[in-house]
């Protein structure tokens, strides 16, 4: 199960993550989107270096992940994986821990970035824990996306853009919960995202909006529902990939 | 115990029935052809079989075990190279040896040791270290078979394994097919190629619009189907045949007769040249090949 498992891992790392396209485009993406928003606007570092972060786990965590399936089953390399003694929750679950490992390793590039201009992580093991669990989290969202049976990879990005891009304007990245107004929190309160950032600015600046077991709880049951989520309707779908 | 074992299997696909309750059975250490046009459900059998896709009704067993619900022991004892499916492009030849041997679950040391064996075997050797976007047609299909066979399956199902490929793949695969059947493996394979089923096949299974129309060796089916042997003739002028009676059927410049009286058959061709101061250019008997059996029982059409 392990080593089927890390099968899974190792082929994804080498098929889809370890290209420099794909790790060039997923620090520079947030990056830039990020500097959009903030260029000229004069913030302190340690304000902008948490909303970073989560942007960069967020769109790593959700920009290949979606796309293995459709693409496996395009490439017709699929019909070959799953003629192979492996389940389908394996595959799944393979498929998310690469998607994880590559969110997780790319987020080091936004701490690092933040350490270099002067800002502190007051709480490393809070940042490492959050980082990990959303890295999970966001991942699981990215296979959630792929599950209907198609073939078509534009279909996929399509359906996953149009999720992803609202879920960074209403998590607090960008506009502090704290000068939200109460709709806003309401809406942001959905978004695991929020909880991730709350965390980023708890371990950086300091302080949060929420508890911060309640930022984990909630990180954790979203974690829970897109992993069982994602299992559950690629059990379903994948035979009609054929 | 049988190695495939299928009985009133059916799958549709939005209402069109790809394979409509198949039944039967591959011998143990059998080369099993499995014939039909395109569209007949070939396919759709090998991926039910190799447990792809689930059947709408029925059962069916590898080497005993239920391949709906023990897929995975079931998929454990057999390997297959897929019609259409495909190696990583993105990976060596023999990462792609590797992953499949270790979903397997076949011991590190052991999968190098069989990789070896069998990309020497199938010529692919020296390019173990290339990435399999930069193989031939030919090459993917090579490494195809030896990913289907690093886990030593006892079944080996091959979807039209040398379908557009040269001779010599061709032949290196065929021949292949040949060594399995002395190591008492079995082999389900799918092919146009009527030479080849004829050639390599202990029995053959033909289906048509998903229905299983006979299942015979290949001997078997040649005396099986009407008037057994074929009587060809050819003139050194057009002629009417129909005068002859017989009902011959005009194959090029030649006239061929099914018949199971030789004997009667040639004379009255003699008769009918002497008679029509026709002079015979060939006159052969042969007993019908594989093919026209297959189009006589398949209608000669598809779809
Ligand atoms: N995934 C699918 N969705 C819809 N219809 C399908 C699907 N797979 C197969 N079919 C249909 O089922 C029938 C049988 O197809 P199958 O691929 O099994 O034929 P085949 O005998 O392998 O043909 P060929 O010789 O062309 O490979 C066809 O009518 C095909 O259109
Ligand atoms: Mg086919």
């Amino acid at each position: 199960m392990i080593r089927k498992l890390w099968a899974v891992i190792w082929k994804d790392i080498q098929m889809y993550y370890f290209k420099g396209p794909v790790i060039i485009f997923g620090v520079l993406f947030p990056l830039f989107l990020f500097l959009a928003f903030y260029i000229g606007r004069n913030l302190p570092a340690a304000f902008l270096i948490p909303g970073l972060l989560a942007m960069t786990i967020f769109f790593t965590s959700t920009s290949v992940s979606p796309v293995i399936m459709p693409w496996e089953t395009q490439m017709r390399t699929l019909e070959r994986l799953i003629s192979c003694p492996i389940e389908v929750r394996t595959l799944i679950f393979g498929d998310i821990l690469a998607s994880f490992i590559f969110g997780a390793c790319i987020s080091a590039v936004p701490v690092t970035v933040g350490i270099a201009l002067g800002v502190g992580v007051k709480s490393p093991v809070i940042l490492a824990a959050a980082i990990f669990i959303s890295a999970f989290c966001f991942s699981s969202l990215g296979l959630l996306f792929s599950a209907p049976p198609t073939s078509l990879v534009s279909n996929i990005m399509m359906l996953s853009a149009f999720v992803k891009f609202p879920v960074v304007f209403i998590s607090g990245i960008f506009i502090p919960m704290e000068q939200m107004p109460g709709w806003g929190v309401a809406v942001a309160s959905l978004s695991p995202l929020t909880y991730f950032t709350d965390l980023a600015r708890y371990s950086i600046q300091g302080y949060a909006y929420y508890p911060i077991y309640l930022d984990f709880v909630v990180l954790l049951f979203y974690s829970a529902l897109f992993l069982i989520l994602a299992v559950k309707l690629h059990e379903r779908t994948s035979a009609m990939r054929f | 115990m049988e190695a495939i074992e299928v009985k009133v299997m059916s799958k549709s696909f939005n209402g069109i029935k790809a394979v409509d309750c198949v039944s039967f059975n591959v011998h143990r250490g059998e080369i099993f052809g499995f014939l039909g046009p395109n569209g007949a459900g070939k396919t759709t059998t090998v991926r039910i079989l190799t447990g792809v896709i689930k059947p709408d009704a029925g059962e069916a067993r590898v080497m005993g075990c239920d391949i709906v619900k023990d897929t995975q022991k079931a998929k454990e004892v057999l390997g297959v190279v897929p019609e259409t499916a495909n190696a990583y492009p993105d990976l060596k030849a023999w990462q792609n040896m590797m992953l499949i041997a270790s979903l397997y679950g076949i011991p590190r040391r052991e999968a190098e040791l069989r990789a070896a064996t069998l990309l020497k075997e199938f010529g692919i050797y020296e390019r173990r270290s290339s990435k399999v976007k930069g193989f031939s047609k030919g090459m993917k299909q090579r490494l195809m078979l030896c990913m289907a066979m690093i886990s030593d399956p006892e079944v080996l199902f091959l979807d039209e394994p040398t379908s557009g490929l040269d001779i010599q793949s061709a032949r290196l695969i065929r021949q292949k097919i040949k060594e399995l059947k002395e190591e008492r493996k079995t082999v389900f394979l799918t092919s146009h190629n009527m030479q080849e089923v004829n050639v390599l096949c202990d029995r053959v299974g033909i289906i048509n619009k998903g229905k299983m129309v006979i299942i015979d060796s290949p001997e078997n089916l040649r005396t099986r189907i009407g008037g057994s042997l074929a009587v060809e003739v050819k003139f050194d002028k057009a002629v009417d045949m129909s005068m002859l009676g017989f009902n011959p059927e005009r194959v090029g410049d030649n006239y061929k007769i099914y018949t199971t009286e030789p004997h009667e058959v040639i004379c009255s061709i003699v008769g009918f040249a002497t008679l029509n101061g026709l002079k015979i250019m060939g006159l052969n008997v042969q007993s019908p090949s594989l093919e026209d059996i297959f189009v006589k029982l398949t209608g000669g059409s598809n779809d």
